[in-house]
């Protein structure tokens, strides 16, 4: 039998590739080289290591409180949608039930609205329903546009569990929920956390959509946005992206591991 | 005892009220509000009027109609060039990358994990005209002035967006190509195709649904897109999303900025429709 490798185009898709991961890592290249530089420019030659961006993170109380907005909110959207991805996966592939199409088209919609549409529409909801905007709102908000992230990865997984592991589990005297709880939970376990992850991901960068909806305070990337224009700022503001760089990578490395395992 | 039958409702009914409330409730809110009379930040309490005369002005202003025009097509330009620029990527690591597939996969994601904003903003610390490469040039004696590199520009926002959005493009289409049988691509080597023919007439084919919808999921942000217009493009860069965002915060003017967003969002409805027909799903995932 003749390997299909056999013949191949000789387009060198490997230089390509590589080029493109240099592409991308550039930035962040800078990005760290800039935080430990003595200057408030990005000049050559550089003028000195220093470690002072870092320390004046912590004394940076606006900039701390920022960053933990953005963890509150993110905890918060991503278990949200992460529960609501679950029941739905659940509902649409084990029961045949009139509005089955439209629960599954409500959960995967909101990633066809454009987010500066589902932002201004959601500020026009908090203003009749007079709730005053807050972290509140941006997770509520998060919540939604996370959704569709945590049901497309959810059903991907349910989608190769087989059934009948939930019919035994019946037949041996288990109720419906007992089943749930303990044969496709724990089946599901580390998709759920890789699933969570993305939505968490996903509400931690988002900022199109928070800027309608924070109150007077803000999430990091709407902080971060604000202090853009202050070029003294940028060495601190760099400093705490690099940490949160790495605890983000971190993250999505588990992330990726966890559903590589799962699959 | 609680049966399957009995479960169903606590299953479909938290994330049904969830999202009625929070999805469809805002979406017909801001439809409302498109089709009411008056002007400014009005108030839900206020009385409504119905009529056309937003969609009347903006239709009616050349100037918000080119914006439009201009956003959509600018879009375009980014969508088709990030998934014509994912595409080698998701071949390669379908393909040609073997055991080390997902480790070059992370690799290529772990920059999308890092803020959007600062990766924008590292750009600028390389490119701007105090920017590194600026100031590397003109230390080593090769520039007198610093040279304005593409900056606060329609290109400016266009290579920025392209290039935030490559590494997520390249997923459906890795996904899509990973689905195709192998032995199809045999079978087609085994009746005399040679290496390109088969890439266009089995490996395109089977990978178009993974490549339309790159190109949605990148389409669909782009064209509501006003944070990076607003970093990159300076003042000849805006899009039309800023303008919508303007009608909310800077000049309210919430039923005329509802109109604005009703129009992207129909437009961008027509779009995925008509590309989803024109690109059977079904057909070609079955």
């Amino acid at each position: 039998m003749r390997a299909v490798g056999v013949g191949r185009t000789r387009v060198p898709l490997g230089p390509f590739f590589v080029g493109m991961l240099v592409l991308l890592y550039l930035p962040i290249a800078v990005l760290f080289v800039f935080s430990f530089n003595a200057g408030t420019t990005l000049s050559f030659p550089l003028r000195g290591l220093t470690f002072d961006w870092y320390a004046a993170v912590l004394g940076d109380a606006a900039l701390l409180n920022a960053a933990r907005n953005s963890l509150v909110v993110g905890v918060a959207a991503a278990t949200i949608a992460t529960v609501i991805g679950c029941l739905v996966a659940v509902a649409v592939l084990r029961f045949r039930f009139r509005g089955r199409r439209l629960l599954l088209a409500l959960a995967g919609l909101p990633l066809v609205v454009p987010f500066v549409v589902m932002g201004v529409a959601f500020f026009l909801l908090f203003v009749a329903i007079d709730l005053p905007r807050s972290l509140l709102t941006v997770a509520a908000g998060h919540s939604v546009i996370a959704t569709p992230y945590a049901t497309l990865i959810l059903i991907a997984r349910l989608g190769g569990l087989d059934p009948a592991l939930e019919d035994a589990s019946m037949d041996l005297g288990a109720t419906y929920p007992a089943t749930l709880h303990r044969v496709v939970l724990p089946l599901m376990g580390p998709t759920l956390v890789s699933a969570w992850l993305t939505c968490f991901i996903v509400s931690f960068d988002e900022i199109a959509l928070a800027i309608f909806l924070v109150g007077g305070d803000p999430t990091f990337p709407v902080f971060l946005y604000g202090q853009l224009r202050f070029a003294q700022r940028l060495p601190v503001l760099v400093a705490m992206a690099v940490l949160l760089m790495l605890a983000t990578v971190a993250l999505a490395v588990v992330a990726l591991r966890l559903r590589a395992r799962s699959e | 005892m609680l049966g399957r039958r009995g479960t169903l409702k606590f299953l479909v009914g938290p994330p049904s009220l969830w999202l009625a409330l929070f999805f469809l409730v805002p979406l017909v809110l801001i439809a409302a509000y498109s089709l009411r009379a008056g002007s400014g930040a009005i108030g839900p309490s206020e009385p409504w009027a119905p009529s056309l005369e937003h969609f009347r002005e903006v239709l009616g202003t050349p100037a918000f109609v080119r914006l439009l025009g201009v956003s959509v097509l600018m879009a375009l330009v980014i969508a088709t060039g990030a998934t014509l620029l994912a595409y080698p990527v998701a071949y390669f690591l379908a393909f040609r990358a073997g055991r080390r597939a997902p480790l070059f996969l992370t690799l290529l994601l772990v920059p999308f994990a890092v803020s959007y904003l600062l990766r924008v903003m590292a750009w600028k610390l390389m490119l701007g005209p105090e920017g590194g490469i600026n100031s590397l040039l003109s230390t080593l004696g090769l520039t007198a002035e610093p040279i304005g590199l593409l900056l606060y520009s329609r290109p400016a926002v266009i290579i920025t967006l392209i290039y935030i959005w490559i590494p997520f493009a390249a997923l459906p289409i890795y996904a899509a190509m990973q689905r195709i049988d192998r032995s199809q691509l045999e079978a087609a080597a085994d009746l005399g195709a040679g290496p390109w023919s088969r890439f266009w007439r089995v490996t395109v084919p089977l990978s178009l649904p993974g490549a339309l919808l790159t190109f949605f999921m990148v389409f669909i942000p782009t064209v509501g897109e006003y944070v990076t217009p607003a970093l990159v493009g300076g003042t000849d860069g805006i899009m039309y999303g800023n303008i919508i965002g303007g009608f909310f915060t800077r000049s309210a003017n919430w039923p005329m900025g509802s109109a604005m967003a009703m129009i992207m969002l129909a437009l961008t409805l027509t779009l995925v429709v008509v590309g989803v027909r024109v690109v059977n799903f079904r057909r070609v995932t079955a």
